[in-house]
């Protein structure tokens, strides 16, 4: 079964999303992430997007779906790396993603992520 | 909806929407569709978004379908024609489908106004039990 590898850095997920995602897959993700918040006390989550030429209404939904679904779990979730034609797109579709946390690299993200200031 | 002619030159892809992955192709199609046409990021971005948002559509709405996908010419102008086709339900009112944020599915109901905004020209056909045709065309 396919699956997106979702690495530990102390407390910190990092997921890569490498692949043109389907349907099923972005959903097994979010389960899976959701399942290893509590597994290892994560208390963030880093998603580098730099990979994914779009971003349509249902991954945008399991992005934003993943970052409520982690605050609730006491993890900040950070998305990284998302195109400029990207966001241009998501916001014309009518997808602003309130509430998501973006970082414009992995760095940064990281960053946001150490800082409890900014939590 | 202007009259696009067919380039043919440039054959129609036809893609079987049965299944999640079958949309994945058709974002794939029309990414190589919009290479054709000479789109730049933007527009490519754009359009396969569309593509997708309207695959989706397809296989929630309609049950499964197919999509028709070309390169488009109208005089000097060169786009990316889709054609999106079911044998559903049919949508009884689609002005109401237009509008964003109404939906019968599991989405945001961003699809289908969402994609009209993301593409130059959209027509609807549909009468319930009839089936549903989307058709877009973005201009380059």
């Amino acid at each position: 079964m396919d699956r997106i590898p979702i690495l530990r850095m102390g407390r910190t997920l990092l997921v890569t999303v490498q692949v043109d995602m389907h349907d099923q897959l972005a959903v097994r993700l979010l389960d899976d992430l959701t399942t290893m918040i509590t597994k290892t006390r994560a208390r963030g989550v880093l998603i580098d997007i730099s990979a994914l030429d779009i971003v349509d209404s249902f991954i945008g939904r399991m992005i934003a779906d993943v970052a409520a679904t982690s605050r609730i779990l006491d993890a900040q979730t950070v998305v990284v790396g998302m195109q400029p034609a990207v966001a241009i797109t998501l916001v014309e579709l009518g997808m602003a993603l309130p509430g998501v946390r973006t970082a414009l690299d992995v760095e940064r993200g990281m960053e946001m992520l150490d800082d409890p200031g900014d939590r | 909806m202007t009259p696009a002619i067919a380039d043919p030159a440039r054959p129609v892809i036809r893609v079987e929407i049965a299944e999640n992955e079958d949309i994945v192709m058709v974002r794939q199609h029309a990414r190589e569709q919009s290479r054709r046409a000479g789109f730049s990021l933007l527009e490519t971005t754009k359009l396969v978004t569309a593509a997708s948002e309207l695959a989706r559509n397809t296989l929630e709405h309609g049950g499964g379908g197919h999509a028709e996908l070309e390169v488009c010419t109208d005089g000097n102008r060169r786009g990316v024609r889709m054609r999106f086709v079911d044998e559903g339900p049919g949508i009884p009112d689609v002005d109401q489908a237009m509008r964003d944020g109404f939906t019968t599915g599991k989405g945001l109901g961003l699809g289908l106004g969402g994609s009209r905004r993301l593409v130059s020209e959209l027509e609807i056909e549909s009468a319930p039990g009839r089936g549903t045709r989307v058709t877009v065309v973005r201009w380059k």
